[in-house]
């Protein structure tokens, strides 16, 4: 039994820690939140690359540095902690995962290199706007190698160089690769819950697409893509709710009212030690879907549903009483507490809602029982 | 990271599971050997299965040889611990001596009193409990009132006691009581073990909202205790108290079943709006709830394992097992009887599924958030020794305890 990452693995997470809190305070991604012309922090994201970390678990003969999944989930929960603004998790969670998982030999030999090098920004666009994308309702259609429809909130759409596209493609759906330099791509920036990660309405008008897998088969590789998604999107939500705590920990420790720290009354203390517990219980779960994803276990589907569930739940309670613990001074602009309670609602609805990952968890676990 | 056992460990886990194959039947779906039986059977049945867990080698291994364990790495009891789980054992008699008294009596006692009184304890031949709380003095344990003075070379106790798992069948009990009530109330107190058949103890039974009797009122009048049998100075006694509430927390652990795997079960076998009830989309969000936070403890406990078998400290996290475990229960066992829908408060168990697991729990589990540092005792523990918020302000610390007020 050895359920702890490496020293190496704890090394990694330290240097990132490290420099994502002199290059990432949350001064950045206030900065991009209040900025509209900055979609992302260029600056951030030149230093992320110039580290290869979006290349971390590429393999090196795609041109990325093949450490592993347990280096980027180290990572991706300090990405989580610092609430970076970059199109990190589009480029690498989603785009290379897509490619890495439908892609041929060739797709990947080509497509991949650069996203490793953080040369260009990839995205992966399902969503069409409110309400759960089925393969029934997609209206974003495949025909002889072009691509019409709609799509929205695409994650970096406004900024990103390649997009993996779901789109209907006769009776069933298939995953394209698309140019968004290519004629007939139009795009505008759309308003979100949180404006420090942009998000786009992108418009498809016959443009030029690449099957990326096989035709029909883009809905299985969706659900792969998005079960490997599912563990990062959960180690950044992981590192998002560990942020909120020591924040409250610390404001806890240093208002005082009626005469006392607000962090001596039990009422505070309580909802504190809930949050460490709704923590605890995320980080148990993220670190062994964490080893499914390291492992490509037979377990993934279920690991990876279970660690998404909690660390959306563990965000979503730590950003808002994060808020509550701050009363007043909370609710404020100028506090950095709503740039957590943005980010924990945007990463809990990425990659589909908390009632959609416990539909596939349960679903996962009559799977189990049947085998 | 890895989940496979080092080939020492695996080695060791198949003779485990080999031995306890031999010597015990599986878990199955109902309510556990003890809790079939009423608690003379289930006793003797424990007994006999503590010596023979003893016998080979497998009760207390990582205790110190010199207090009759073997030495072995705490990683070999865990093992131990949780093949053990599979199997449909009667245990839960022995907890409080094994995880309180038995490691009170190798830090305090002598040693002619530890090579007299754990061997038997190891062994399972003597009960032991713990006299602590008080009808006064629950969360606030330090609050006690039981007094003792001193006679000669003995104490005289005199008071009450509550809560006391087991008196009634236990041989030797720990004790705190105050012996000054000028001091301060944390200064007043001095620690002893005593013989439960000691003349002036009185034990009565408290019948719980589940009908059982797991723990008793206490009674002493003019009980005498020797002084030898005190466990560290006068006026230290909340200091040793503290040592064996620290192993409290330990001793307490999970809860039991139903857990999601049995609502699981339950709901793809009931029928809800004529469908499985499996298929409603509410009972799968509640079972997906109950699963992560179920295998969030099964993950912590191997972030434990894992630092064990490295031999480093654990970190803080195996804090939250008891509050998690204990409220899920509860809500686990709602659940499940509500699926029975308007059958469901049946508590027959040959009328019932899983033999009325879920209803049984239902009436148990509220004590389970209780015992051993309640819900709320408990939070205040993670938010203080954990997070490093400020400790409660006391305002009952420095006066007399004599002078501190008492209400109901």
């Amino acid at each position: 039994m050895n359920f702890d990452f490496s020293d190496a693995q704890k090394a990694l997470k330290q240097q990132t820690r490290d420099f994502l809190r002199a290059a990432c305070d949350t001064t950045v991604p206030r900065r991009v939140l209040e900025d509209t012309d900055e979609p992302f922090a260029r600056d951030l994201w030149g230093q992320i690359c110039a580290n290869e970390s979006p290349g971390i678990a590429i393999p090196e003969e795609y041109g990325g540095i093949g450490f592993g999944y347990l280096e980027l989930c180290v990572v991706a929960e300090e990405m989580g902690r610092a609430i970076a603004p970059v199109p990190f998790s589009s480029t690498v969670y989603l785009a290379a995962e897509a490619i890495l998982q439908g892609g041929s030999d060739e797709q990947k030999k080509r497509l991949l290199p650069r996203l490793a090098s953080g040369e260009s920004i990839g995205t992966f666009a399902l969503s069409e706007g409110p309400g759960q994308a089925t393969v029934a309702n997609l209206q974003a259609a495949l025909s002889d190698g072009r691509l019409s429809g709609t799509k929205m909130p695409v994650p970096d759409g406004d900024v990103a160089d390649l997009c993996v596209v779901v789109a209907r493609d006769g009776d069933g759906a298939s995953l394209a690769v698309v140019d968004l330099a290519a004629e007939g791509v139009s795009r505008e920036p759309v308003d979100t819950l949180d404006p420090s990660r942009s998000h786009a309405r992108i418009t498809f008008d016959g443009v030029e697409a690449e099957l990326l897998g096989e035709a029909g088969e883009g809905w299985a590789i969706k659900d792969a893509v998005f079960n490997r998604a599912a563990v990062l999107f959960a180690m950044e939500q992981l590192g998002g709710a560990d942020a909120c705590l020591q924040m409250a920990i610390g404001y806890a420790k240093g208002r005082y009212a009626f005469g006392r720290p607000i962090g001596s009354f039990q009422a505070i203390k309580h909802k504190l030690a809930d949050m460490y517990i709704k923590n605890e219980l995320a980080r148990a779960n993220c670190y062994y879907g964490a080893w499914a994803l390291s492992t490509d276990a037979a377990e993934l589907p279920v690991a990876a549903a279970a660690a998404r569930v909690a660390a959306t739940q563990a965000f979503h309670f730590a950003s808002k009483e994060n808020i509550q613990t701050h009363g007043g001074i909370g609710f404020t602009w100028e506090s950095d507490c709503h740039l957590y309670y943005r980010r924990s609602k945007l990463l809990a609805l990425s990659i589909g809602s908390e009632r959609v990952w416990k539909d596939r968890l349960i679903s996962g676990l009559e799977r189990q029982e049947a085998a | 990271m890895d989940f496979n056992d080092t080939p020492e460990q695996a080695a060791y886990r198949a003779k485990v599971r080999a031995w306890l194959s031999a010597n015990a039947e599986p878990r199955k779906d109902r309510p556990s050997v003890s809790r079939r039986l009423d608690a003379e059977e289930g006793l003797a049945l424990a007994k006999a299965w503590q010596a023979r867990k003893a016998d080979a080698g497998y009760a207390c291994r990582h205790w110190p040889a010199a207090h009759g364990g073997q030495d072995r790495p705490m990683i070999e009891t865990i093992i131990y611990d949780q093949e053990e789980a599979n199997f449909d054992v009667p245990t839960g008699f022995f907890s409080i001596g094994l995880g309180m008294c038995g490691p009170v009596m190798a830090q305090y006692a002598t040693q002619e009193q530890q090579a007299r009184f754990i061997p038997p304890l190891i062994r399972g031949e003597e009960v032991w409990c713990q006299l602590f709380s008080e009808p006064a003095a629950g969360s606030d344990v330090a609050g006690l009132r039981t007094r003792c003075h001193r006679d000669g070379d003995d104490w005289v106790v005199n008071g009450q006691k509550v809560w006391t798992s087991g008196a009634h069948y236990s041989d030797w009990g720990i004790l705190v009581a105050r012996h000054d009530s000028s001091l301060p109330k944390h200064k007043g107190l001095t620690f002893f073990f005593i013989d439960m058949k000691s003349p002036g103890i009185d034990i009565k039974p408290i019948k719980q909202i589940n009908g059982g009797s797991n723990f008793n009122e206490v009674f002493f009048t003019n009980v005498r205790v020797p002084d030898s049998q005190r466990l560290g100075a006068i006026g230290e006694g909340w200091q040793v108290a503290i040592t064996t509430l620290m192993n409290e927390r330990l001793a307490v652990g999970d809860a039991p079943p139903p857990d999601f795997r049995e609502v699981m079960k339950l709901a793809a076998a009931c029928e809800l709006d004529g469908r499985s009830a499996l298929e409603d989309p509410s009972v799968r969000e509640r079972i997906a709830d109950w699963y992560v936070e179920s295998m969030g403890m099964k993950h912590t406990k191997a972030r434990t394992m894992t630092a064990l078998s490295q031999g480093k400290v654990p970190g803080p996290e195996n804090s939250i097992g008891k509050v998690v475990s204990a409220s899920k229960l509860q809500n686990v066992s709602s659940f499940g009887a509500d699926l029975m829908d308007m059958g469901g408060v049946i508590t027959d168990p040959s009328l019932m599924p899983s033999s009325a697991l879920f209803q049984q729990s239902y009436l148990y589990s509220p004590g389970l958030r209780i015992a051993g540092g309640t819900d709320e005792i408990l939070r205040n523990i993670i938010a203080e020794r954990v997070l490093g918020l400020p400790g409660e302000i006391r305002v009952d610390r420095d006066v007399p305890y004599s002078d501190i007020p008492t209400g109901n």
